[in-house]
């Protein structure tokens, strides 16, 4: 099990991780979400041991490894850029962590063989990796880290430099496979949906420490805080006046912000409900989604069906619709 | 009209120019070894031992010198490579200066060192063996390697060397395993351009290495300068050339293999440690250090006494020497603007060739006007004695073709730096510009010019710094008293006994130095990360 209790790193002059503690179990597949620039890479980069910890432990269950040189760490980093070694075919780029650790040729063979199968890379071997597509090099990337068997592995963004659909499919076939290695594994992310469809649990980095962290459902029901809930893509965030009002009526005892729940905000057929304006409308993931005007504030509701822009609609709103979140 | 005439010039000027100077002496010398005298010397050299003995030794003291410029290099390569550490740019700038200061200071240099050391004569002599010749050579390409494979390591990206420590290699395997393989298109770059230059070594060898010590390039010096015996010398000359082109052609072939994956990542580099910094720039400092303060320490010596007795000296002639040491000095400084005008003028002109004309043109012109860089300067001197001579192309009678030989070997340094900063310019600037209205010559004008302005000053720094140090092409053409400079006459001191002579040989490589030394230091100090690598 990975430790990590108090790390401090300073990179410049800025606190990059101030005071972050982690604990990852074996087989687990945690999901570290945040914006760029929030200190994730760094956070691998310190617990892999490419960066100096001024603070703080990393650990495997009662090993220390704060001091460990990186070789000595047997974790596992795959690098957003893939950072394949140019100069090795693919086979050898593979083989490179059974080869430093000594494994005889036969054996590194029959590795190599196993895992280019595992990532679907079935006879790769030989080709140059400047022949390599990018959803190619990633998962040569990908056999490389898992040939050594490596007791954490870590991931960094590593579809981040692929398009869409071919995101998506990597992104399920990644958490069949880690899944059914029992692969203790931090894959680290900016993107909400990537994180929900792999992720054990989730963990929402800012201000160089970990915000929130617990399953996908805790996390996504309960956000506590404003910021967590904007990394994890809710979009209904309203603001209360003094007496816990908004252009919805009273949802709350006083000032601050609220999350309106999904669901509990909904069109009405009928002609009571509060009056609104659609002001906006797109299609993604096969519904509309309107974006709706309703007195000083925007809200954004998904629709079974198209609703033109401009038309003035009602809604109705669910009991218990929001959750206070602080700031 | 004026495009087509614009267009004329630039391919004319160079080519002229090149062919006036470099192409036609060269042809001459074949013309001259494949036919006559020439011949039978060329067809006798197979089976003279002396001129086995000679070819070898040529051969592995410049194979010896380029491994151990590199193993020297390759630690100060990493330091300013992947190190963050104060003065890292000073370090930069001060390990060019070597490679420009001029051949006779860093040959008086070390006999200096020698001198202080008692190496001089006795039973620990360095002065006048192949050693002293090999220190020398590491001392001036240790700055060729540094910057070669420096930023190209710099460049580098770091992620293979991150991702082997995280697979479990140790950080000497990674360096093995990873790093070097990585490096190898650098490293073999740096590697055959440091060889070229020990090959075609002459100052160093002929002062440091004494009349015992001689490669080719110093026996054509004594066949033609000495014994007048043109036949022999053009049979050497030949030989020299074709060894030339094929080093030549073998690095350009090893350089094909260019970078993957260039990524700037100055900012991730981590802070020197504080051993590593010791070590490394004491490596440095003592190889690069020592000669050039015990140098400058003899400068003053004069008469068991410090003064500046010697420095005084340099205006009052000497028997030796037809004019002062001062009057040679401004004969160099003349001539060294006017070789850096027509340096710019040709070399300038040449690289915008090269970088918008049509793709053979482009890579005739690179291969041509680079060719004086490897053609050692003896080869040029020579051509150009015994090509020049006869109406209506009497030249040797001009001390004009002094600054003329100086600019030829100043144009290839113009062009590398010129070239890569006008290839560098995102084409979609020009694009933008030609959109907005702009004509071929306005984009020149507006663009090209003040992106590669800076450029363009440090090709010419070193143009200027290269021509006042001249002194392999300079010491072939006729000696006359209008057109004797400072390393001529530096190297006549030099090669005269006496103390007081000494001593003023001391004090005019000192100025020599700061002179050449300043003007590439300034530059480099400010150039930032723009233009290329020598």
């Amino acid at each position: 099990m990975l430790r990590v209790e108090g790390l401090r790193v300073v990179l410049g002059e800025v606190f990059v991780l101030d005071g972050l503690d982690l604990e990852v179990a074996e087989g687990e597949v945690l999901v570290l979400l945040g914006p760029s620039g929030c200190g994730k890479s760094t956070l691998l980069r310190t617990i892999v041991g490419l960066e100096r910890a001024s603070g703080g432990h990393v650990a495997w269950s009662e090993e220390d490894l704060t001091s460990a040189p990186p070789h000595e760490r047997d974790f596992g980093l795959v690098f957003q850029d893939h950072a394949l070694f140019p100069h090795m075919d693919v086979a050898s780029n593979v083989a490179f962590g059974l080869r430093v650790a000594g494994l005889p040729v036969e054996g590194r063979e029959a590795r190599v063989a196993e895992v280019l199968d595992l990532v679907g890379l079935d006879g790769f071997g030989e080709r140059r990796v400047d022949t390599l597509s990018g959803g190619e090099a990633q998962r040569v990337a990908l056999a490389r880290s898992l040939a050594p068997g490596p007791r954490l592995l870590m991931l960094d963004e590593p579809l981040g430099s692929l398009d869409r659909a071919l995101r998506d499919r990597l992104v399920a076939d990644l958490g069949v496979l880690l899944r059914g290695l029992g692969q203790a594994s931090i894959y680290v992310t900016h993107d909400h949906d990537e994180a929900f469809a792999l992720a054990d649990r989730i963990a929402v980095m800012g201000e160089g420490r970990i915000q929130r962290i617990g399953t996908v459902a805790e996390v996504w029901s309960d956000p506590v805080s404003t910021y967590v809930a904007q990394c994890l893509g809710h979009e209904n965030l309203i603001e209360l006046d003094r007496s816990g009002g908004c252009a919805l009526g009273r949802l709350g005892d006083g000032p601050g912000t609220v999350l309106l729940r999904p669901g509990k905000l909904v069109l009405s057929h009928g002609l009571d409900g509060i009056e609104a304006t659609v002001v906006g409308s797109s299609f993604r993931g096969g519904r509309f989604h309107l974006r709706i005007a309703v007195g000083d504030m925007e809200i954004l509701i998904p629709a079974p069906e198209a609703v033109p822009v401009g038309s003035g609609v009602r809604l109705t709103i669910g009991s218990d619709p929001v959750i206070p979140l602080v700031t | 009209m004026t495009g087509r005439l614009a267009r004329f010039l630039c391919v004319g000027i160079p080519v002229a120019f090149l062919g006036l100077f470099f192409i036609y002496p060269v042809v001459s010398i074949l013309g001259f070894g494949l036919t006559g005298g020439g011949l039978e010397h060329l067809v006798g050299l197979p089976g003279s031992a002396t001129f086995r003995g000679v070819a070898w030794f040529t051969l592995w003291q410049a194979a010896v010198s380029t491994v151990l410029t590199v193993v020297v290099a390759l630690p100060g390569a990493h330091l300013v490579a992947r190190r963050r550490f104060a003065g890292r740019r000073l370090v930069r700038a001060l390990a060019t200066v070597p490679f420009v200061l001029p051949t006779v200071v860093v040959g008086g240099a070390f006999l200096a060192v020698f001198d202080r050391l008692g190496m001089s004569d006795g039973s620990f002599r360095l002065t006048h063996t192949v050693w002293a010749v090999l220190i020398a050579h590491v001392f001036f390409n240790l700055a060729v390697v540094l910057r070669t494979v420096g930023s190209y390591w710099e460049g580098l990206d770091p992620g293979p060397e991150e991702q082997a420590r995280v697979l479990g290699a140790s950080p000497a395997q990674t360096f093995v395993m990873v790093t070097l393989p990585r490096l190898r298109p650098a490293v073999a770059a740096a590697a055959s351009i440091v060889f070229l230059f020990c090959l075609t070594s002459f100052g160093v060898v002929l002062l440091l290495g004494g009349p015992g010590i001689a490669t080719i390039e110093t026996e054509i010096w004594r066949h033609s300068v000495w014994r007048g015996d043109f036949g022999a010398a053009t049979a050497l000359a030949l030989v020299q050339l074709v060894a030339v082109l094929a080093v030549v052609g073998v690095g350009n072939g090893l350089q094909r293999r260019r970078a993957v994956g260039l990524r700037t990542v100055v900012a991730r580099a981590p802070v020197a440690g504080r051993w590593e910094l010791a070590a490394n720039l004491g490596l440095l400092g003592l190889v690069m250090g020592l000669p050039v303060a015990v140098l400058v320490e003899r400068s003053f010596l004069s008469g068991g006494g410090y003064s500046l007795d010697n420095y005084r000296a340099l205006a009052v002639r000497v028997d030796l020497l037809p004019l002062t040491a001062l009057e040679a000095l401004v004969n160099s400084f003349v001539f060294a603007l006017a070789a850096t005008a027509m340096a710019v003028t040709v070399g300038g002109l040449a690289s915008l060739v090269v970088v918008h004309g049509q793709r053979a043109l482009s890579r005739v012109f690179d291969l041509g006007l680079m060719l004086p860089l490897g053609a050692s300067a003896v080869t040029i001197g020579f051509g150009m004695l015994i090509a020049l001579d006869q109406p209506p192309l009497d030249l040797r009678s001009s001390r004009w073709l002094v600054p003329v030989a100086h600019a030829l070997i100043g144009v290839p340094f113009v062009m590398r730096t010129l070239v890569p900063t006008l290839r560098s310019i995102d084409r979609r600037l020009r694009e933008a510009a030609a959109v907005l209205g702009a004509s071929p010559g306005v984009i020149r004008r507006r663009i090209d010019f003040p992106i590669s302005a800076r450029a363009l000053v440090v090709g010419a720094g070193f143009a200027f710094a290269v021509s006042l140090g001249e002194f392999g092409a300079t010491s072939f053409l006729p000696r006359q008293p209008d057109r004797l400079t400072a390393p001529l006459a530096l190297f006549r001191l030099l090669g005269t006994p006496g103390q007081q002579l000494r001593g003023q040989a001391m004090a005019l490589a000192v100025v020599l130095m700061v002179i050449t030394g300043f003007s590439v230091l300034a530059i480099e100090t400010r150039r930032g990360s723009a233009g290329a690598d020598l």
